[in-house]
């Protein structure tokens, strides 16, 4: 899990924040608070799916589906099994 | 003509045609009937007879995709009443500053109503300040049900051509502040002009995903085909950007043949559509996806004919557009059926002499994609910084005149005069003319465009101000080209005095998040420097373009290194 968390947020500070030395904290808001925006939204479900073999589907790109590191790893988590 | 008796004669032709289809992410797809389309209309129609909203009056819409949406707007013009589409609270925005903006909005476009959902009455309420010129917030279910079609139940039918139909505002709080205001006969001049250098047709089919508060949205792809008689069908931006496939899907379902797209949008679907969504995708009727909003690139064009080549799409039906709301949408259009003309131009003689040249000695070059000729009722100049009309291949500021030109910035007759020179209307744009076509090279403004919209950096600068840690004026905002995505990014640099670098990066996660919150614009680099960094001109006002070099060189540097 842990791991889950370090290579999402990795991703997440190098390819959409542009930061690479950005550390996101695994209950930090990631969609409500603007800091993925919807174009990248995409981003993060086809590298999602690319990297776990796990989809999400459009309808479910949103803050109620996940909102920070520790719900999307666990989202990723309840899928792979 | 004004638009209620356009409706009554498309009406009278066929009312069971399907006018509008409607997609929805988790729904069956709807198709509205012209017929369908005044019975609802005309509801909202009487309701805001009812609530003694006069014709001529404004009332601002905030609604989001759906049968509300089409009906309240039209609803509007049957009772001669001036619809404004605000855009719907996103998730993304605070609703103070959402509030805020509303707030804004309402003190110069001095709206009678506003209509709403039930649920976001409240909201509406919040803004609506002592001494409003606010006299109803109408909600969605409080409007009569739908009855047969009575059309001299409709005061909409007095409004004369000159009268004004509606006002489009651009976003942000310096946008709101200008509402371009649109008469009858300017929407119809322009619908003239577009559907000839279209050759639009009856069998014609226009699919869009575009906002409607956006001019290329609410005329392309919303007035023109309705107007005309012409099927549509209309998704959410909201749903497309999280299902982009869902555009060729429609396509592929309705046959379409018409769909406009700023630049972005042409990389975002070639990168971001999975091959399983694309099983069955026919893009062979698509005669013209047509690139406007943003400047225009060839690389964008190439990127999305690669992708989409094996699903029929024709490289010819890739084609460019110049518009404006001032025109009320298009100026310029490039010849359908062949492949709009691509420039190779000497990149220094671009730079520096501001003339398109051909290249030579094998020097740096660049590719300039065409927007296509002038509409026949828009004639385009060129002029220099003293406003002298520049020859063919020289960069200067277009201006334009036109038989459909806004009626005004509504009620900022103050910004309606400066926009004009000597008749012109003076765009900001900068870009050269070349055997009859336009080509548009950058911008006199400062103005961002970010993933086809109008972002005000001053506005972007103001909300920085307001984070602890950043002083005003010292802070700048810009956007530059990102090559991948086909669109700006957002840069905010900020000079703070603190040098612990924890400090300074949590004041720039509170720049990012502040900002965001109040603007709905993402921000891709969020630079803290020390006191300095910035570069003000000689009067203290800060040069973007020069903070933009620098930014540019440090990029640069730190990507060797």
């Amino acid at each position: 899990m842990s791991n889950l968390i370090s290579n999402l947020s990795s991703f997440l500070a190098e390819k959409i924040l542009k930061q690479p030395g950005r550390v996101i904290a695994p209950d930090e808001p990631l969609i409500s608070s603007g800091l993925i925006d919807s174009f990248s939204l995409m981003d993060v479900a086809l590298f999602v799916e690319d990297t776990f073999g796990v989809r999400i589907e459009d309808t479910e790109l949103n803050a109620d589906t996940f909102d920070n590191l520790t719900q999307l790893a666990a989202l990723i988590e309840s899928r792979r099994s | 003509m004004i638009f209620p008796e356009r409706l009554q004669a498309l009406h009278s032709q066929d009312p069971q045609r399907v006018a509008v289809t409607l997609q929805f992410p988790a729904a069956d797809d709807l198709p509205v009937t012209l017929d369908g389309l005044l019975r609802g209309s005309q509801s909202f129609a009487h309701a805001y007879a009812r609530e003694g909203i006069q014709p001529g009056e404004v009332v601002i819409l905030i609604l989001q995709h759906g049968e509300d949406l089409l009906y309240a707007f039209w609803g509007a013009i049957l009772h001669g009443a001036i619809p404004s589409i605000m855009p719907f609270l996103t998730e993304k925005l605070s609703p103070e500053r959402y509030r805020a903006d509303l707030a804004s909005l309402m003190e110069v476009t001095k709206p009678a109503a506003i209509v709403t959902y039930p649920d976001f009455e409240g909201e509406v309420r919040m803004a609506i300040r002592d001494g409003s010129s606010v006299r109803a917030v109408i909600v969605t279910d409080q409007i009569p049900p739908a009855a047969e079609v009575d059309f001299d139940s409709l005061e909409g039918f007095q409004r004369k051509p000159e009268d004004i139909v509606l006002l489009q505002h651009s976003s942000g709080t310096t946008g709101l502040q200008k509402g371009v205001a649109l008469s009858h006969q300017a929407v119809f001049n322009q619908l003239n002009a577009y559907s000839r250098a279209l050759n639009l047709q009856g069998d014609d089919v226009v699919v869009s995903w575009l906002p409607l508060y956006h001019d290329m949205g609410l005329i392309a792809g919303f007035l023109m085909p309705i107007l005309s008689g012409i099927h549509l069908v209309l998704m959410s931006p909201f749903d497309w950007v999280r299902a982009p496939y869902k555009l060729m899907q429609a396509v592929t379902k309705y046959r379409g043949t018409l769909t406009w797209l700023p630049n972005f949008a042409y990389n975002f679907c070639a990168q971001k559509i999975r091959d399983r969504h694309l099983e069955g995708v026919d893009l062979s009727s698509w005669r013209a996806v047509i690139n406007c909003s943003e400047p225009v690139r060839w690389e964008s064009h190439r990127a999305f004919y690669d992708r989409f080549k094996d699903y029929g799409l024709r490289w010819e039906a890739l084609q460019t557009s110049y518009a404006m709301a001032e025109n009320v949408f298009g100026v310029t259009q490039s010849r359908l059926g062949s492949e709009p003309t691509v420039h190779e131009i000497d990149r220094e003689a671009f730079m520096v002499e501001r003339v398109a040249k051909s290249p030579f000695d094998g020097r740096p070059s660049m590719k300039m994609l065409s927007s296509g000729y002038p509409l026949e009722n828009v004639e385009i100049r060129i002029l220099d910084e003293h406003g002298n009309v520049l020859p063919e291949r020289f960069i200067g500021e277009i201006a334009l005149k036109s038989d459909c030109m806004l009626t005004g910035y509504y009620n900022r007759s103050d910004l309606t005069e400066k926009a004009f020179r000597d008749g012109w209307y003076v765009t900001g744009d900068y870009g050269y003319m070349a055997d009859g076509e336009i080509f548009v090279s950058g911008r006199k403004k400062d103005m961002i465009i970010v993933g086809g919209r109008n972002v005000y950096p001053q506005d972007l600068e103001a909300l920085t101000y307001e984070v602890p840690g950043v002083h005003a004026g010292r802070s700048v905002a810009f956007g530059i080209f990102n090559e991948e995505q086909g669109t700006e990014d957002v840069v905010i640099i900020a000079e703070v005095d603190t040098e612990d670098p924890l400090e300074q990066q949590k004041i720039a996660d509170a720049i990012r998040l502040h900002v965001t919150k109040n603007s709905a614009i993402a921000l891709r680099h969020v630079k803290v420097v020390d006191p300095k960094w910035i570069i003000k001109t000689s009067s203290g006002k800060t040069a973007r373009s020069a903070n933009r070099e620098k930014f540019l060189k440090e990029l640069q540097e730190t990507k060797k290194t």
